[in-house]
């Protein structure tokens, strides 16, 4: 029994860069010449000969390797049966390029990839809709273009209408769906696919909260039935919840690969900041600089929502970067949560929960998790302060805003009205008779 | 993205060997991508598991321009009566061009329908990955499925336009025109097969080279043209000698439209070594055409 559904190895893949299209002709002649007099291709270096020719050193006329760039490079990995890989990375980082390779939309430059199973591959969700079509007929087109037989489309079929929502319309033409309308529709045909592996590219970019929340969800139930999901994102919390390994891609190179969170912290250390707010460069701050923040990030728990938006009752991790001078001691630091009137609603602190910090290290930073946030949806600006040896070291205010959406908080699916204030609390009644 | 084009490649680094088959490969991959697939694999498998595919864009495109225009049909009638009129005054009546003793409405008309069954094939088996990108660049199926629609939907236009001549062939039997049925007509459907061959090889050809130098694109509406008057669209073949007579035959589509004109007209060369020679031409067509278009498709996507 083997468990290693996706075997990646050595893969690479080079683009050519510029306007293509012009004065290619000679530059192939030029190529396939080399070619059949055995030499290898004039326009690798040396070295890099690829697709088995011989590595020999050559002569002749070579083209400039910056015409050409590495989308990959030498990106060996394995996934096995159920899990979920994040794929993450900066733009440009190649991720996209990966996946096109993995459903085979593009062929590789060099290296190999062996797969178990049949792939499905959501580059984008709607491929190959047609806007003269209805509904019902585009259900049929995409699907079979995804690679769903008649057969299974038509049994899934009224699955399909009714996790779109779009039920009064599946008779209409798509060009009279709203945008929204049709990105339900497309997505609906995208998850009622049965493959053993699944490639999902930033899907979740397109469609609101609810919606983002529903794919998120479907991936889920998809890998808990034993398939596999590659999940390309820039939406960290959805990565940290949702995937058991991650990879992290730097300049067509693999950077990280493990466990999610180290992946994580990998991706954060490289951008620098949690990704969300750079403080490094605020003016205006209050304090003697021993201590100064640079970040301010959220990372929601699981059930959570995506980027700076989180649902009310998810668990929150606040985190806060920071410089400081060497042999600091007894830093205190707090995070104020305040409402959009400039009331304080509540003020997070690391010395009332009883965790002092001797020390700190010159460039770390404090995370505090809060769990099953008791906020009400809403905008909740956030105010950061730090205290060194009793003395204000740094003191931001307004130094990130953090977006609460609708969560089921009390587990009856109710959130009081919005009259009724921000904060929620945990609460039983009981009625006694006298 | 400036930095990355810079970025030096570390030259100790060896690529694996590409499209050798490992010994050691476990029997269980279902599959394998590799730079390069085999040079002879026309992956007809691929092709048979997406026949539903074929039917679903062939019904699309029909759905999709019934629902624009109603003109559409009616322009399939048209065109070819068109062309048909021209001729018969510019060649016909004006230049007084032979037609084999055909009335030459009907003469200029089964050369038309025969001839542009096969352009039409050839002009929009050209454009496939081209106008096809959006889809290719975001999920993989046998590319081949699209152009084997638009052979379909062509082969409908043929079927209408086929009708029309039809009827006009009915109308001057009845007026005693001296145009006979012969038995050669039970050739139409390998005539039709070996255009559809010519059409899709050589517009796969097309097609695939297109990816590379965009600028033929506008040529292939040109060199269609051009290779229409190497037909016997306008002179039958009986009626040329010399040079020209061998430009004729050596265009595959010549003993077509000759034995589509001796079936129905009465009037035409037919010849087994000309349409085996068609039939040949069309084989190898399709085959060169799918090579090409399999090499073409791993990495046109990187092109668009
Ligand atoms: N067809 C192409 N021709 C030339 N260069 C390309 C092509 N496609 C991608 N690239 C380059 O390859 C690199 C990797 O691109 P890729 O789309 O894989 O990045 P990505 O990680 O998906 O980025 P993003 O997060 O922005 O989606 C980029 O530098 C990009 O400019
Ligand atoms: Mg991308």
């Amino acid at each position: 029994m083997n468990d290693t559904v996706i075997q990646v190895a050595d893969l690479s893949k080079r683009y050519r860069l510029g306007v293509i299209g012009t004065g290619t002709l000679s530059h192939d002649l030029n190529r396939w010449w080399a070619k059949v007099r055995g030499r290898p291709d004039p326009t690798l270096k040396v070295g890099q000969a690829a697709g088995g020719s011989s590595p020999s050193p050559v002569g002749g006329d070579r083209v400039p390797t910056s015409d050409y760039m590495w989308a990959l490079k030498d990106v060996s990995f394995d996934v096995r049966r159920g899990q979920i890989l994040g794929i993450i990375g900066r733009n440009g980082a190649g991720k996209s390029t990966l996946l096109k390779i993995l459903s085979r939309v593009t062929a590789p430059s060099s290296g190999e990839v062996r797969v178990r199973g049949r792939i499905a591959s959501l580059l984008e969700v709607g491929t190959g809709f047609h806007p003269e079509l209805t509904g019902r007929e585009n259900i049929l087109l995409n699907g079979a273009i995804l690679g769903m037989r008649k057969a299974e489309i038509a049994r899934k079929f009224d699955e399909i209408v009714a996790f779109s929502d779009v039920e009064t319309y599946i008779d209409t033409p798509v060009k009279r769906y709203s945008s929204g309308m049709y990105v339900r529709l497309a997505f609906a045909v995208a998850a009622h696919l049965e493959p053993e592996i699944l490639l999902v590219d930033e899907v979740l970019a397109v469609g609101d909260m609810a919606f983002q929340r529903r794919c998120l969800g479907k991936m889920g139930a998809v890998a808990k039935e034993g398939r596999t999901v590659l999940f390309v994102s820039h939406n960290m919390a959805a990565v940290e919840s949702l995937c058991s390994r991650g990879l992290l891609l730097e300049g067509g190179r693999p950077l990280a690969m493990g466990r999610t969170t180290d992946v994580l912290d990998a991706y954060f250390a490289l951008v620098g900041t949690g990704g969300v707010q750079d403080l490094a460069l605020r003016e205006d701050r209050q304090g003697n600089g021993k201590l100064r923040f640079t970040s301010l990030g959220f990372r929601a728990g699981h059930n959570a929502g995506t980027g700076d938006v989180v649902q009310c009752g998810a668990d929150l991790e606040l985190v806060v970067g920071y410089r400081a001078a060497p042999n600091l001691k007894n830093v205190s630091m707090s995070i104020g949560v305040n409402a959009l009137s400039g009331q304080v609603l509540f003020v997070l602190g690391n010395e009332m929960t009883g965790t002092a910090w001797e020390t700190a290290p010159q460039a770390g930073c404090m995370s505090c998790q809060v769990r099953r946030l008791p906020l009400a949806p809403g905008q909740y600006p956030i105010n950061l302060y730090c205290e060194v040896n009793g003395v204000l070291a740094d003191w931001v205010q307004g130094a990130g805003s953090l977006t609460v959406e609708a969560g089921d908080f009390f587990g009856t699916g109710k959130l009081p009205p919005a009259s009724h204030g921000g904060l929620l609390v945990d609460q039983q009644w009981g009625l006694h008779g006298a | 993205m400036a930095d990355m084009a810079a970025r030096q490649v570390d030259p100790g680094v060896e690529s694996c060997q590409a499209g050798s088959a490992d010994p050691s490969d476990e029997p269980e991959w279902t599959l394998v991508i590799r730079p390069k697939g085999r040079w002879f694999d026309l992956r007809l498998r691929e092709l048979w598991q997406g026949r539903e595919l074929v039917w679903l864009f062939f019904w699309r495109d029909f759905v999709a321009m019934y629902k624009q225009t109603i003109l559409g049909p009616l322009w399939y009638l048209i065109q070819p009566l068109l062309t048909t009129i021209v001729f018969t005054v510019v060649f016909g009546r004006l230049a007084n061009l032979p037609t084999n003793g055909l009335p030459p409405f009907l003469f200029y008309m089964s050369g038309t329908v025969m001839w542009t069954y096969f352009a039409s094939s050839l002009t929009k088996t050209s454009t496939t990955f081209l106008a096809n990108a959006n889809i290719f660049g975001k999920v993989y199926f046998s590319r081949l499925t699209v152009p084997i629609s638009t052979l379909l939907s062509s082969l409908v236009v043929f079927g209408i336009q086929f009708l029309l001549f039809l009827g006009f062939l009915a109308y001057f039997l009845i007026q005693g025109a001296d145009v006979h049925v012969t038995v050669w007509a039970l050739l139409l459907p390998v005539e039709i097969l070996i255009m559809a061959g010519l059409g899709l090889g050589l517009g796969i050809i097309v097609s695939a080279l297109t990816t590379k130098y965009r600028d033929l694109q506008y040529l292939v509406t040109f060199g269609v043209q051009l290779l229409m008057y190497t037909t016997p669209m306008v002179l039958p073949l009986s009626s040329v000698s010399g040079k020209w007579r061998w430009v004729m035959i050596a265009n595959p589509m010549t003993s077509i439209i000759e034995a589509f004109r001796r079936g129905f007209l009465g009037a035409g060369t037919i010849s087994a070594l000309l349409l085996l020679y068609s039939a040949g031409f069309a084989l190898a067509a399709v085959l060169v055409g799918a090579l090409l278009f399999h090499r073409v498709e791993r990495t046109f996507m990187d092109t668009v």
